[in-house]
């Protein structure tokens, strides 16, 4: 047994004082660094090459059911990126696609429109809301909403994601729409029932959609005209 | 402008980071004891905590596109030696101010909270300056919670308490007092 | 002059006597900020397990050939290093677990736990050592996350490891899963832990059997 030990369990990690020793040539310590280095980056690259293809599957996969959640099952979309204020389909050449905010347009069976599927979020009870919903330009209808993150408070707001009855509201809801408290609806076509005990974070959700669609509805009516 | 109001003050009092995130518990069990290390800790903080958010833009910006698993390593690593490089020329220029900071400055290049912060503000995508107000709204919180601390701490130490609750124990359930007050600021932005 | 300890004692020091979490007070923030659920103590906890062993292998493995000078810069990289291998492997195997825990498991780098264990005990023995030493500071970890998600979940939710467990009159604690609550869980374990060691100390100082007294002391 090596008797190299002290097992020094309890000793923090404030840095201690090495024991006093032969210097040691600044080229080690460089060797030292840049090989561990060097080691580590392959790893990396070896790891990120065997799990990447995993990670871009999930979040395709996770894309793929909320825009078939939203838009009620779409045959199949097309992505357009939000450029100068403008929708497009085909970007210009040399235009980075990261970074670049993107639409979902989806298509029936019969290659007839449905609708579009958009992403948002603001700051809600707690912290920011991210969530995608459907719109329907033709009758500027809201065709369905899934909240795709939220920290809000566990079981009071983060109900605007859990709660069905909630996010049925929205299916078929004319634009804007308009939060009431329960028991003051109107029945008018474009009122969304809050959630009691969870107002703000309902509030937020109906603002993300309404701000989406003041910024994307006139886009979205451009590009329509044009392909038309 | 709204915008980085929001940022700073969410990052200081709706999502306080020691409260609400739980980062910087260390320093915050450790010298929380006198008002006035508080106030010293906090400040070199924001001073570390603004380094960090601008070395972590110039990676995000810059390299990181080209290397994204490179992430947590160049951080960390660069994190620490900006603080490093930082420490030694105030040292040289301001000997009063590297006093007043000191040993505070290596202690907190290890802080999860400044890689928290360099790590969210990456990956929300932040820009220069959203990054600089979420730093700092992040520094003023640490300081906000370490200072609030102290106060109660320097009281506490008048007060009789059960044996069993002396040290780690009361400050954690203090903490958690605090935390609960600190919830009260949910829900001040919104739309 | 240098305490020699038995394999035995290197494995059971970290799991109770030396509790990283509990006694020690390292690794706190992933401890208070995750463990709302036993799920996700449980992943937090072996991840961070398999950083420790990981890194501890390899530290112990060249420390004759890492100089000092450099030790605290070399030991950052290796653990980072491991940290992102986890971080991808929890994306692309568990999504739904990365995606609860978040940023939190980068933070396993600044885990002030690992790098002391590097420090103190796997920098200064052979591997079998180092090995044994991370196998044992990593259990006491996934026992004290253990003991915060399971007292979380079950007053928060109501549930442990997702089944209810009070019936559907049970009103959850919702506090228990939010930050207070977080706070208020460890400093009551920590009340709970002085307690034992006074009621030991005491009976030790009065003579009794330290346990399994069958008299408790009328107060």
């Amino acid at each position: 047994m090596s008797g190299a030990g002290d097992g020094n369990g309890g000793s923090r990690v404030l840095p201690q004082a090495a024991p006093q020793r032969e210097e040691v040539p600044s080229w080690r310590l460089l060797v030292t660094l840049g090989s561990t280095g060097a080691i580590a980056g392959l790893l990396l690259v070896f790891v990120y090459q065997a799990t990447q293809p995993a990670i871009q599957a999930y979040r395709a996969m996770v894309l793929r059911q909320a825009v078939q959640e939203v838009l009620k099952g779409p045959e199949r979309w097309d992505t357009l990126y939000v450029v100068d204020g403008g929708l497009v389909q085909e970007l210009p050449a040399e235009t980075d696609p990261a970074g670049l905010e993107m639409v979902f347009l989806g298509y029936h069976e019969d290659g007839q429109p449905i609708g579009f599927a958009i992403t948002g979020g603001e700051f809600g009870f707690q912290d920011i809301i991210d969530l995608i919903f459907g719109y329907d330009p033709g009758t500027k209808t809201v065709t369905g909403m899934k909240v795709l993150a939220n920290k809000e408070t566990p079981g009071l707001g983060d109900k605007i994601e859990k709660d069905s009855v909630f996010v049925a509201e929205f299916d078929g809801s004319e634009t804007p729409l308009v939060g009431v408290k329960s028991g003051r609806a109107t029945g008018a076509a474009n009122e969304v029932d809050m959630i009691t005990g969870a107002t703000i974070s309902s509030r937020a959700v109906i603002a993300i959609i309404n701000h989406r669609l003041e910024l994307l509805g006139p886009m979205i009516a451009a590009y329509l005209e044009e392909a038309n | 402008m709204g915008d980085l109001a929001w940022i700073f003050i969410s990052a200081m009092v709706v999502n306080n980071f020691t409260l609400a995130y739980f980062l910087g518990l260390c320093p915050f069990m450790g010298v929380s004891g006198k008002i006035y290390t508080a106030l010293r800790m906090g400040a070199a903080n924001i001073f570390v905590l603004t380094v960090a958010s601008v070395c972590a833009w110039f990676l995000d910006t810059f390299v990181l596109p080209y290397a994204p698993f490179l992430k947590l390593i160049s951080f960390i690593l660069v994190i620490a030696s900006a603080v490093q490089i930082t420490e030694m020329t105030i040292k040289k220029l301001s000997p009063a101010l590297f006093r007043a900071l000191g040993i505070y400055l290596p202690l907190i290049t290890t802080n999860c909270a400044i890689l928290f912060m360099a790590w969210v503000q990456a990956n929300r995508g932040y820009s220069f300056l959203q990054g600089l107000a979420f730093a700092w709204g992040a520094g003023a919180g640490l300081t906000l919670a370490l200072v609030l601390m102290a106060s109660i701490r320097e009281d506490l130490e008048f007060v009789k308490l059960p044996a069993i609750a002396r040290g780690n124990a009361i400050v954690f359930i203090i903490a958690g007092i605090l935390s609960l007050a600190f919830m009260g600021f949910a829900g001040l932005f919104t739309s | 002059m240098p305490r020699q300890t038995t394999p035995g004692q290197d494995l059971t020091r970290g799991i109770w006597r030396e509790n990283p979490v509990l006694i020690q007070m390292l690794g706190l923030c992933p401890a208070l900020a995750v463990t709302n659920t036993v799920v996700n103590s449980i992943a937090m906890g072996l991840a961070t397990f398999f950083v420790l062993l990981c890194s501890s292998i390899l530290v112990s493995t060249f420390r004759k050939l890492i100089p000092s000078e450099v030790r605290i810069s070399t030991y950052i990289l290796i653990i980072a290093t491991f940290v992102t291998i986890a971080d991808m492997t929890l994306e692309a195997v568990v999504p739904e677990v990365h995606k609860a825990l978040g940023a939190f498991i980068a933070l396993i780098v600044v885990n002030c736990m690992i790098l002391g264990r590097q420090e103190a005990f796997a920098s200064k023995n052979t591997v079998p050592r180092a090995i044994i030493d991370a196998v044992g500071t990593g259990i006491g970890f996934i026992i004290a996350l253990l003991m915060m998600g399971s007292i979380r979940e079950i007053l928060g939710y109501g549930t442990f490891l997702g089944f209810p467990i009070f019936g559907s009159n049970y009103e959850p604690w919702i506090v228990f899963i939010l930050p207070p609550g977080g706070f208020f869980t460890i400093g009551f374990i920590l009340l709970a832990l002085n307690w034992w060691e006074r009621r030991k100390l005491e009976r030790a100082r009065a003579g009794e059997p330290p346990a399994g007294a069958a008299v408790e002391r009328a107060a």
